[in-house]
Order: C-alpha cells, then structure tokens, then sequence
C-alpha cells in the first residue's frame, strides 16, 4: 500500500487533520443549517430567513447565540446523569464519522482505514443510543415512544443501508474509502443506480429526517426524544442532526459520486467533495420539504418488505456482474443497470402497497 | 412464554402541535396502538351562548365571529337566519345574493385550510402544504377586508341584511379570483391526489361507516365522505340556495382520503354556485330589511341551519319578548362530529389518532364555545 498521508510525521498528521475534520463538520453543519433554512424558502413560497447579515447569511449565528443564552430545564423527574450525557454520546459518533472520510486523494484523517466503510456503519449506528437515553432519561412518555421508535426504525433500515454498500465494496473489491472511491472509472450512481437509490433512502432513514422523521414527529408526540431538553443540550441535538445528514451526504458523495475526483481534481478536488456532498443534501432537502410523514408500522413494513429484497436482488445482480467480468465491469454495464433497475423499482413499487395496519382490538 | 406489553395512558395536549387549538384527549395505547380514546373538552369554554343572553340580538353578531374562527362568516349568517325566523323579517333579495357569495368564498376559505392542516397533522412537518392553501387563502381574506375591513373577524352580516354594501372594486375581484381558481385546485390534485404516501397514510385509514355517521349525528364532509348525499343547502334550502345548479359531492368509503377528496371537490362546488350567484345578483336595490334599532321578537323559539364547512351549523334562539335572546343554544357541527372519534381510531396507531382528527376539521371555539 502506497503511504497517502501528506504529513510523513504521525503527530503532525493526527493534530492537523483532528483540527481540520472538526472545522468542516461544524462549518459543514452551519453553512446547511443555513442552506435548508434558506433553501425552504423557494420550496414554501416564501422568502426564508434574509434578516441576520446579507441575504441572511448569519442566521445560523443567530440560531446559536439564541441556544446558548436560553435556560438550560432538566426535568426534575428526569435521570440527570443519563439525561446529561445523552446529547454528548448522541453527537460525538457524528464527530467520528469524518475520521474516514478522504477529502482529497488520501487526506483526511484515516482515508485509507482498511476497514474504513465498516467503520462508517457501525459508529453511524452508535447515535441511536444516544437518542435512546434521551429518550429513556427524561421520564416523559412523548420522549419514550420516539425513543422506542428509533429502535424499531433502526433495525429495519441497517439491513438495506448496508447491503447497498456492499454492492460497491464488491465492485471496488475494498473497504477502504480511498480505494472505494478509485474503484471506478464510472461513478457508482451509474454503475448501480439501484443500490444508490435503496442508499439514498435508507440514508434518510438513518439521519431522521425527510418523510421519516417518525422518532420527533412534532405533529403526533411532539419532539420525540428531545422534547426535554432545551438549551445548549438541545442545540448538541440538533448539531447532531444536521452533522449526521452532513456525514452521510459526504458518505453517499464519496461512495457514489467519487469524492473529490473531477475536472482539475489535482486543484480543487476539495471543493467537487463539498459540491457533491451539497447536492445530496440539497436532495434530502427537497424530499423533506415535499413529502408527508410515514407511519413507523409503514416505514418497517417499507425497509422489510421493500427495499431489503430490492437490495438483496442488487447484490445478486452486482456479484453476479463482478464475478462474470473478473472483478472489471465494462462501462456499458450502466445501460443495462439502469434498466434492471428501472423494471425491479416498477415491479416491486406496484406489487407492493403501503397501508392498513389496523389491529383488532378488544374493548 | 407470551411476553405482554402493559397498556399505558397518554395525555395530548391540551398544548399540543396538533389539536387544533386547546383540545385534550387522554389516550390508552398498547405500544402505537390505540386502544382508547376519551376527548376531554372545555379548555376554550367562554360562555358565549350565556353572554348572549346579556346583549341585544345585534350585539350577539360579534360573539359568533368567535365561534368558529376559519368560517365566521357562516356564523354570523346562521346566527341572523336564526333571528330573521324569530322576528319573521324578511331579507332583501341582493342582500341575500351576497350572503351566499361570502359563504361560498368562506367555505373554500376554510376548507383550503382543512386539507392543509390535515397535511400537516399528516406530518409534512415543514408546512409546504399548508402554505400552498394560504396561497389562495390570503386572496380571499384580502376579498373579505376590501368588503368589511376585516380578515378573522368579520361581523359582516345583520339582522335583516348586511353592513355594508360591496364596494365598486369587489365584484371584479370575486370574478378574477372564480377564473383562476380552478387552476389551482388542479395543482394541489396534482401534487396530492395519487401521492404514495398521503395514499398510505390517509386511505383506509379512520373509517365512518355510513351507518355510524348517520347514528353519530355527524354532518357535513365527514358524513358525506361516508357515502351520505345529505346538504342543508339542498335538504332545507335557505337564503336563496334553491336557485342554484350545483351536485353533492360524495365518499365511499368514509376514510381520512374520502374525507380530503369531498373537500377538493366541494371546493369544485362552491366556485359553481360563485358563479351563478355573481350573475344572478340584482344590481342596486336595497340592502337591509326595515328592522328596529331595539328587536323585541315575539314570545317564541325558532332554529336556524346552515351548511357550515364543517356541518350543519344551528342556532336556536328563545325569546321572551325582550330586547336580549332568553336562550340561546348552539350546535356546532365539529362537537358533533367529533363523538365518533373514538369509533374511528380504535385499534389504529397514534400517528392515525392525529390524521383523523385531523380530517374531521375541528375548530376548537366552536366545540367549547
């Protein structure tokens, strides 16, 4: 393996790249904190935040002065150690995601991590817990349900999250984020449109947000998990949130739209990694601000039923492709992806509906 | 072994993002599933029907804005209709022309704002449904001010007539907002009507057997969505309803979708009746009925009824031959509605508990008055 790392000293590698992972998730999650807010506007026929600084531009500032001047309430019924350290253990994973993403050819903090998307799968798993003691902690049964909630979504969109990775990992033949995104001449949208779609929506599962936001569904218990808390703890949350749609728009962007390469990528192939990343929120945002809330019974029955065989059927067509071509799948093989695709998405959307879910019960 | 969860009682609201107001329920739920619903009222309760008893007939006109506050023009013609059979005054003809095109612009007004609310108790929890429906909204309340300088509030209608007069201005704009209307309503088809998951979250769910609605007393969409063809504007006309060509727009099923889809189409409806009402209309003539500064009505009771949005809208007056009414007693048509809820709910999940209230379209200042 060829050494990546630009820095030859391992201290210095480590202190600048901690520095610079941390500066992008928080910058990151300002600028689309702002970018959603902002990006609304346009959605909802209105003009959206264009007071704070020019064209609004300092509301996330705004935002966060406000959360840190405003009182910090714990329940007095609440578990004040686990209802404390709730927001701390909901957003570090977030943090840790970073460490492997590659911002250019081998920078970052781990790019070439030999188990590098494993990596990004499990600790992406560990905010759950987070939301699970806040939702446990602050003895409130809105929190609780959301709480439960995110249990019972988490185990169902895993499953098709990390199938559709392993088509990539089978075609690039690497865990490695650096590898991945070298694994390709095509970007794998295209090589395999189905896996990316099946990522993309399980994607939004996992980050809560979109038409799958059942564990906070302000409409039905409120806030979920954080309807206690307020202050610089709810902010953590909502950092949490908005850092976790960032770590998994840089994940799709890398896995699937090849990171940082593009034209002059020697140059600026920082800045294709952040427009590529932009793009998929930009898509999250879109779908969020469109589409009504699934039930949590629906979005189970949709993992389940849905997308896991989708995704079990794309990794059969993918292994069965790598196998076939020796591991070098020629570039007109998307033609024929896209049409696999296109028909298994039809087929499967008609023969499977949404719906019902009434349970007898005894009065 | 058989593992059983313990059934657990959950309070929503009467603070709550989606109760409409200040509604309480106390809900038992084994997990998602409801098991039991109990709707606890009161929490807007103001005492308007005691109130009125204290003020002129005139002086009631205001309270009723307060009813009802996505529909107060309803209000305030239900109301004076209750007065006119007491009092036996008949009204003006233009006078009631306009009175049935300030329902019909109320009644889109208020449904537009049913569909996007339900929407939103579905969970577009951003609100962009919403504001698509107060895109035309705020053409009418800009409709409503231009004719008495009011958006919520109206107080518009009078006992005998109106308050005042269109101005010169309004017409064109009722007929410009009537052309482009339908256009728009085509758009929230579009953008609504076979969309996968309203699908999923609003069909088959909170179902009103026809059976059931008719014992339940329920009126209006949610009795027509399960399959009733029944309207006061055609089972009892009033005001000059009798005079137009319009259908009864009707559900199957009776579920939360059936219920958005009458409103859709009722929507459909009203600009029908717009139209011909804007044509029928006499110009000039007289406005208000000769009617006393101080009304004594003679000893006696009388009910008036109209179609609400929400549904049949009554209000019955007493009168003991004095200045003020002895009693009077109103049905708001979301209360009655709402006795079904739980019959409606029973077995589903939570999330469902909030889209059927929704779809029900309550308004709390009516049901606690």
């Amino acid at each position: 393996m060829t050494q990546l790392y630009p820095f030859d000293n391992y201290w210095a590698h480590f202190g600048v790249f901690t520095v610079v992972v941390l500066v992008f998730a928080l910058a990151g999650v300002m600028a689309f904190i702002y970018v959603e807010r902002r990006g609304f506007g346009p959605f909802q026929l209105r003009m959206g935040p264009n007071r704070a600084g020019p064209f609004g531009l300092l509301q996330p500032v705004a935002d966060a002065i406000k959360v840190l001047l405003k009182e910090d309430i714990v329940p007095t019924v609440a578990d004040k150690v686990v209802h404390f350290l709730a927001p701390v253990v909901g957003f570090l994973p977030v943090l840790l995601i970073f460490a492997v993403v590659p911002f250019h050819e081998g920078h970052g903090l781990l790019p070439d991590l030999n188990v590098g998307i494993l990596y990004v799968v499990a600790i992406s798993s560990l905010g759950v817990v987070g939301v699970f003691m806040a939702g446990w902690a602050s003895n409130n049964k809105y929190s609780l349900i959301g709480a439960v909630r995110v249990i019972a979504a988490m185990v169902s969109y895993e499953m098709p999250l990390v199938l559709s990775i392993i088509g990539v990992v089978l075609i690039s033949g690497s865990l490695s984020m650096n590898a991945i995104v070298n694994g390709h001449d095509i970007p794998f949208f295209l090589l395999t449109p189905l896996g990316f779609l099946i990522f993309l929506v399980s994607a939004m599962a996992e980050i809560n947000r979109g038409p799958f936001d059942m564990l906070e569904a302000d409409s039905e218990i409120v806030a979920g998990f954080h309807i206690e808390y307020s202050g610089m703890k709810f902010a953590m949350f909502y950092l949490a949130e908005y850092g976790h749609a960032l770590a998994m728009s840089a994940i799709a962007a890398t896995l699937f739209f090849r990171g940082w390469v593009g034209p002059g990528a020697e140059y600026i192939g920082v800045l294709w990694f952040m427009v590529k990343t932009l793009i998929i929120f930009v898509l999250m945002i879109w779908l969020r601000v469109t589409f009504p809330r699934l039930r949590i019974d629906q979005l189970m029955g949709f993992a389940w039923k849905f997308l896991f065989p989708l995704a079990l059927i794309n990794l059969l067509i993918i292994g069965g492709e790598v196998v076939g071509f020796d591991g070098d799948i020629p570039w007109w093989m998307l033609f024929v992806n896209f049409a696999v695709a296109g028909v298994l998405v039809l087929v499967g959307s008609k023969s499977y509906r949404l719906g019902g879910g009434r349970v007898e019960v005894k009065v | 072994m058989e593992v059983r969860t313990q059934p657990f009682v959950l309070n929503f609201g009467p603070q709550h993002p989606s109760t409409h107001g200040v509604f309480r329920m106390r809900v038992t739920l084994d997990g998602e599933v409801v098991l039991d619903v109990e709707p606890r009222l009161g929490y807007l309760h103001r005492g308007i029907e005691k109130l009125a008893e204290t003020r002129t007939y005139t002086q009631v006109i205001p309270l009723t804005d307060r009813l009802a506050y996505l529909s107060s023009m309803m209000n305030n013609h239900a109301y004076v209709l209750a007065v006119e059979k007491l009092a036996g005054i008949t009204v003006p003809e233009r006078a009631e022309y306009m009175r049935v095109i300030m329902d019909e612009l109320m009644r889109i007004s208020s449904h537009l704002a049913a569909i996007g609310f339900f929407l939103n108790d579905l969970g577009a929890s951003v609100f962009t449904p919403l504001l698509y429906m107060y895109r035309e909204r705020e053409k009418l309340l800009d409709l409503f001010e231009m004719v008495c300088g009011q958006r919520l509030t109206y107080n518009y209608m009078r006992i005998g007539g109106l308050s005042h007069d269109f101005p010169d201005e309004f017409l064109p704009a009722v007929k410009r907002f009537v052309a482009e209307m339908p256009a728009y309503v085509d758009e929230y088809e579009r953008l609504l009507a076979e969309n996968e998951i309203l699908l999923a979250r609003a069909k088959g769910v909170g179902i009103l057997p026809k059976e059931l609605a008719i014992n339940a007393s329920a009126s209006g969409p949610v009795l027509r969505a399960s399959g009733v063809k029944w309207d006061i504007r055609k089972a009892d006309p009033y005001s000059v309803y009798d005079r137009f060509d319009f259908d009864i727009p009707t559900g199957e099923v009776g579920d939360c979708y059936d219920r958005y889809r009458v409103r859709i189409q009722e929507i459909h409806q009203s600009l029908r009746i717009l139209n011909q009402a804007i044509e029928q209309l006499p110009q000039g003539g007289e406005i208000n009925a000769k009617v006393p500064h101080f009304l004594h009505p003679p000893k006696g009771e009388a009910y008036g009824r109209i179609e609400s949005p929400q549904g049949e809208l009554g209000f019955y007056l007493v009168s003991d031959n004095s200045i003020a009414p002895y009693r009077l007693h109103i049905r708001p048509p979301t209360l009655i509605n709402l006795t079904a809820l739980r019959d409606m709910v029973v077995g589903w999940k939570v999330a469902d508990i909030i889209a059927t209230f929704g779809s029900i379209d309550v308004c709390l200042g009516e049901i606690d008055r």
